[in-house]
């Protein structure tokens, strides 16, 4: 890439790249990195993330060097990744003074460099607003957004170069496995994560000390660790951000990892194919790794052998759950198979396999060096330290967030997430994608911990909040979801493979509005069925949006049912097109509607919804703007034509 | 001649495997790089990908046809996903994926004939925060840029218009 050979230029230090033979080197190196950094030295931090990057920030960054080049300034652009605040990417900000800017364009560079990089000041205008006053906010810490947020896992995430070791070896990294290799026995290892309390952060749960110790204690000459990056669930990008931005946090904890369970030589991260930055980043860190023998032979000198592998899935969803995963990597279709033997004792090829989420291990290196004791402060009784979380839908600031264990619903979607944009009324937050279920209005004070979540038929799963307002609907909603488990079912066992698809027609005819009475009961008996028959997790969620929504949207369902209406006015099927009382009779619509439904009546036209397709040919026609989308229940003499046209 | 071509296609698949041959579970790592070649996953290939991995081809075919993002026909040049993801969804990319399918004239999974494009969905790229997002050769496009870079892209074969 053309933008780092012109970034090196103007940064401190050379490139290191010695083996490091022991703990001792480690320090060594991370002092004389430290020491090489001048004390106030500027850089100009632009995030790459593949958020910001889809919205120009190399050429922004590129713009950024350009300038400073011709301005003869000895600053670094440093490439960063996700920082957060996706909604106003491309982001830059101006260290030592920490002046925050955002949807930064390449036109703005010399401003920039001129004003924030030269004289130190602040760019009021190229600022980013403040949610409540509209003020230009001079730094990153001032929005709500971040404010409100427990940054400890995302601590370097958008802070450092992910693609530079030097940078996290001097904030710090790889001490933890230094001391860990120094000061600890496997079992110490496994002690402390037991006590720090972390659960699995891929969807489960599972007390991760609980898996390590089962790994450890599992007979077996040769043991493998997996990283499982093969963040399928829609609306979820965690994963993504932290091996985009902070590989290495990744790979320490799974080195730590190796030591934990013992006998352990090879370790694979499983990466989605469609990350392809995710996948090129973390390839890099891994040689990197290597290069300096924090990967390898004799890992600091400590005796311990351990190295990675990049795998690469192929675009299957069930590949996230752990045993089609591991038939995956083995080049075998990815198809779950029944557990017991669990992973632990029997997982690739046959032998002890410990797999963990991208989040769990990068909470590692946190919890060693910090120690259980301090991870505890963190969170509820069940569920100890933060979550990472993908904030999406339809609030105003969208992005990659961290919040303590416990947090509310309120305060992630107002908050952090500046509330819903447009002014719309809040309906839900969709926790955990398509094996989740919703949070409605009604619970918005509800802590966010794996029991809570559980107790209202929602889920933590991986991390994806999708926030929706009062323009969508439920039932529509809870179709998606069910479509997208129904087409990446693996077919394997019948309850999903079938049920899914009966559970999808009814639906199907739901939105559609030919929905019949019984429908509802018919779901609710399928989803059980569904949720305590299948083999795998994929199945056992599977029913949960659908059975979600019909907890806490049950009347928007009936309303489909009986009354043919959508509530949200969104269901296409539902809508009709009238005639509005501004029509001036110029006789338009008849002559584009491919239907011929456009009838002329003695007291003026009218749409005969039976014909009617909804094409909107007429809509698109009118002069005078008045043909309207009916999504009401009120002018009966409108709609009694429509209903139930096939009945 | 057929004969010809399957000597080219063999010839380029064994020199793609070398790197993979010994290596254990490099079976589907073996496919990403043969259909990063082809653009596709021809069944000459997968012949000689068998014979050389020494694995029967149903069992090649078996993983081939199970995961999306092997393809058994060739592609377009040009490759535009429409994001299907949660936020893309509750941001509206069915319309986006509506406009497309008439502007392109091509619905979801086709090719076009000149092999200019394809048209397919994806299950999220994991930009949420820019919903509703196109995949637009690798690239991630916001839906307001999707027809100027559609526009800017290099169609191959421009008298065929």
């Amino acid at each position: 890439m053309t933008w780092s050979g012109l970034s090196e230029t103007c940064r401190r230090g050379t490139r290191v790249m010695n083996k490091l033979a022991s703990a001792a080197d480690l320090a060594a190196l991370r002092a004389r990195l430290m020491a090489e950094r001048q004390p106030g030295c500027k850089t100009v931090k632009v995030c790459t993330g593949s958020a910001c990057r889809s919205a120009d920030a190399l050429e922004v960054a590129q713009a950024l060097s350009r300038e400073l080049a011709q301005a003869e300034l000895p600053v670094a652009v440093e490439h960063t990744g996700c920082q957060g605040l996706c909604q106003l990417g491309p982001l830059v900000t101006v260290q030592p003074e920490g002046t925050f800017y955002g949807h930064v364009v390449p036109f703005d560079a010399p401003k920039i460099v001129d004003l924030a990089v030269k004289r130190g000041q602040f760019v009021s205008h190229l600022a980013c607003p403040h949610p409540e006053t509209g003020r230009p906010v001079r730094s990153a810490d001032d929005l709500p957004f971040y404010s409100s947020q427990t940054r400890l896992v995302l601590r370097y995430c958008g802070m450092i170069d992910p693609m530079r070791i030097e940078d996290y070896i001097e904030v710090g990294g790889y001490e933890a496995l230094a001391r860990v290799l120094q000061e600890m026995s496997p079992k110490d290892v496994i002690a402390g994560v037991k006590r720090s309390g972390l659960r699995g952060r891929g969807g489960a749960g599972f007390p991760t000390g609980q898996k390590w110790e089962g790994a450890r204690k599992a007979k077996g000459g040769r043991k493998f660790v997996i990283c499982n990056a093969d963040e399928g669930d829609p609306g979820a990008f965690m994963d993504r951000a932290l091996l985009e931005g902070d590989p290495h946090a990744v790979l320490e904890g799974m080195i730590i990892c190796a030591y934990a369970v013992g006998n352990c030589r090879e370790g694979f991260v499983y990466v989605r194919e469609e990350y392809p930055l995710a996948v090129q980043t973390v390839g890099t860190a891994i040689e990197q790794a290597r290069a300096m023998g924090l990967l390898g032979e004799n890992i600091l000198g400590s005796g311990l052998d351990f190295d990675i592998e990049v795998r690469r899935g192929a675009g299957a969803f069930i590949c996230g759950e752990s045993t089609a995963l591991m038939f995956s990597i083995e080049g075998k279709r990815g198809m779950p198979r029944v557990t017991p033997p669990r992973s632990v004792e029997s997982g690739l090829w046959g032998c002890p396999t410990c797999l963990n989420n991208v989040e769990t291990f990068a909470n590692i290196p946190l919890i060693i060096n910090r120690g259980a004791d301090w991870y505890v402060t963190y969170g509820t009784s069940g569920s100890k330290g933060t979550k990472v979380f993908a904030l999406s839908g339809k609030v105003r600031y969208t992005g990659l967030i961290e919040v303590s264990m416990g947090i509310s619903t309120r305060q992630v979607v107002f908050d952090i997430g500046g509330g819903i944009e447009g002014g719309k009324r809040f309906k839900a937050a969709q926790i955990g994608g398509p094996g989740g279920g919703c949070v409605p209005e009604e619970h918005l004070d509800l802590p966010i911990d794996f029991e809570s979540l559980d107790a209202i038929g929602s889920a933590m799963g991986s991390g994806a909040l999708v926030v929706v307002d009062e323009t969508v609907c439920m039932v529509d909603f809870a179709r998606y979801f069910l479509q997208f488990t129904q087409q990446e079912s693996c077919g394997q066992c019948p309850p999903c493979r079938i049920g899914t698809y009966q559970m999808l027609r009814i639906l199907e005819r739901i939105v559609e509005g030919k929905g019949n009475e019984g429908d509802l009961e018919r779901l609710e008996d399928l989803g059980r069925l569904i949720s305590e028959t299948s083999l795998c997790g994929l199945g056992k969620v599977a029913p949960r949006p659908v059975l979600s929504t019909l907890r806490f949207f049950r009347s928007e369902y009936m309303s489909h049912i009986f009354k043919k209406h959508c509530p949200a006015g969104s269901c296409s099927a539902l809508k009709r097109l009238v005639i509005g009382p501004d029509c001036s009779q110029c006789g338009l619509c008849v002559e584009v509607c491919p239907q011929h439904a456009v009838i002329e009546k003695q007291d003026g036209f009218t749409i005969d919804q039976v014909i009617c397709v909804n094409c909107a040919a007429c809509v698109t026609a009118c002069p005078m703007e008045c043909i309207l989308e009916d999504t009401g229940e009120g002018e009966p003499n409108e709609r009694n034509s429509a209903d139930h046209p096939d009945h | 001649m057929g004969s010809e071509r399957h000597t080219s296609v063999d010839e380029h698949t064994r020199s793609i495997l070398v790197p993979h041959i010994g290596r254990q579970g490099a079976f589907v790592d073996a496919l990403h790089d043969v259909q990063q070649a082809f653009g596709y996953l021809p069944e000459q290939a997968l012949r000689v990908l068998a014979d050389e991995l020494k694995l029967p081809l149903s069992q090649v075919w078996g993983v081939a046809s199970f995961y999306d993002q092997f393809y058994s026909v060739p592609r377009g040049r040009n490759i535009v996903r429409v994001c299907t993801g949660t936020a893309c969804q509750v941001r509206g990319s069915q319309a986006v994926l509506q406009r497309l399918e008439s502007v392109m004239d091509l619905k979801n999974g086709e090719t076009s004939a000149d092999r200019a494009f394809t048209l397919e969905t994806v299950n999220c790229v994991g930009c949420c925060g820019l919903a509703p997002v196109v995949v637009i050769n690798k690239k991630v496009v916001p839906n307001r840029d999707v027809e100027r870079v559609i526009g800017d892209l290099p169609k191959g074969n421009e008298g065929d218009e």
